[in-house]
């Protein structure tokens, strides 16, 4: 029986975190999953969010991610995300600027399709600023 | 022949250049250090994906409906060069180097009966290939402004190429950048961009599993195709950077030596004159006091 799963976070500037952590919640395509060790291979898209990493110490920390995938394999998990950074630096202003453009591009919207779209990305970021107010993006399972 | 006047000026000429290509040198040799290690740190991601890419690609390889990045639409008339260069020169034949494989490539396509475009990034390439290439060049991107090379210059590069495909202006992508091996080997490369060429995945790689995928493996590939152009172009400046700097110490390593042996050479001829201006003198004193 493994102990832990292997965590790594990489995001295209560097590698953010490499050990052996206890649990980690992830903000996957079909909502927040946590992997423990020996999980099944699992690959899946990722959502802006929070990843939870509980260290084997018992102490967990919060990362936050946008864009990118996740996969589990037997080796660990790999979380390679096109933004990744430590809780402390998360900007609301940056999410809230956001929103605001996407409320602007909504409104110059042509089609149907288009305006749903960046409905989705709106509420995606919605989501995310009321995640980040909870706390943590794991009481959003 | 020089005056003794001339020679000493030249000596202090070329002296101020020395220090001047020293320096240049030992900041070269700093910003190639940090350059080197945001190369490095780049790694683990791009071959990450690019692994992951293999094995999902792998499962599409030869069917009809898989996606156009990466299996291309069918045309391979339009092709698009991406020549990522350095945004000053100094850097021995850094930027030529690389010019010189874009023109070759372009000329064996256009021999070839093919629509060559031209999508310089880095203010030198476009220098370069302006000559001989004026009307190919469809758009320069230049990051002169730019401190520290983020992802997000790559991603807007990676933007533009897919919005331009999207659009059906080019049939095939091809990236020109210079591949960091050492401080003195850098070696220009070619790599295709659209329709996505991966490397074979190693022959010891776990066989690809029972994966669940989420939501399927379509909108993955969906997902990450897009994401790994960007990836691909932000790793080929990294290493164009790192490049850079290198080609630049070992040019300016050289132009170093070079002045000192210059100075050296000058100030042989500068001694051998004064001497010669010195016995000169002799001789007319001695001369004139023999005459008394």
């Amino acid at each position: 029986m493994a102990e832990g799963t292997k965590l790594e976070i990489v995001s295209p500037e560097r590698l953010l975190l490499s050990e052996t952590v206890k649990s980690v919640t992830v903000p996957g395509a079909d909502g927040y999953f946590t992997v423990l060790g020996d999980h099944a291979p699992l690959m899946t898209t990722l959502k802006p969010g929070f990843v939870t990493v509980v260290r084997n110490d018992g102490i967990s920390h919060v990362y936050y991610v946008r864009g990118g995938f996740a996969d589990v394999s037997p080796e660990g998990l790999t979380i390679l995300a096109e933004e990744a950074q430590d809780i402390a630096e998360f900007d609301r202003a940056k999410i809230e600027g956001l929103i605001a453009a996407g409320l602007t591009a909504q409104q110059a919207a042509n089609t149907a399709d288009e305006e749903m779209r960046l409905q989705a990305e709106i509420d995606g970021w919605r989501n995310l600023l009321l995640d980040a107010s909870v706390g943590t993006g794991s009481t959003a399972h | 022949m020089p005056s003794l006047k001339d020679l000493k000026n030249r000596i202090a000429s070329v002296k101020s250049t020395q220090k001047i290509t020293k320096a240049m040198q030992m900041v070269a040799a700093a910003k190639l250090r940090r350059a080197q290690e945001a190369a490095e740190a780049a790694r683990p991601y791009a071959e990450r994906m690019g692994n992951v890419l293999a094995a999902l690609g792998a499962a599409y390889a030869g069917r009809a409906d898989a996606p156009a990045l990466l299996a291309g639409n069918g045309r391979d008339q339009v092709h698009l060069l991406v020549v990522a260069t350095g945004e000053r020169g100094l850097a021995g034949g850094f930027n030529s180097s690389i010019a010189r494989l874009a023109r070759e490539t372009a000329q064996k396509l256009i021999a070839e009966g093919k629509t060559v475009k031209i999508l310089t990034v880095g203010r030198k390439g476009n220098d370069i290939l302006k000559r001989g290439f004026a009307d190919k060049i469809i758009e320069t991107i230049s990051f002169r402004d730019v401190r520290q090379l983020g992802y997000v210059n790559a991603a807007s590069v990676g933007e533009k190429v897919l919005a331009m495909y999207a659009a059906g202006e080019f049939d095939v992508a091809t990236l020109f950048y210079s591949r960091f091996r050492s401080v003195i080997a850098q070696i220009p490369t070619a790599h295709q961009l659209i329709p996505a060429k991966f490397e074979a995945p190693a022959a010891d790689a776990p066989e690809t599993l029972n994966y669940e995928y989420e939501p399927d493996e379509e909108a993955i590939l969906e997902d990450l195709l897009p994401r790994n152009i960007s990836v691909q172009i932000f790793r080929a400046l990294l290493e164009n950077n790192a490049s850079f700097f290198g080609a630049q110490m070992s040019a300016m390593d050289n132009a170093t030596r070079n002045a000192g042996e210059m100075i050296k050479k000058l100030t042989l001829v500068y001694n051998r004159q004064r001497q010669a201006q010195i016995t000169k003198e002799l001789i007319e004193i001695i001369s004139g006091a023999e005459a008394l």
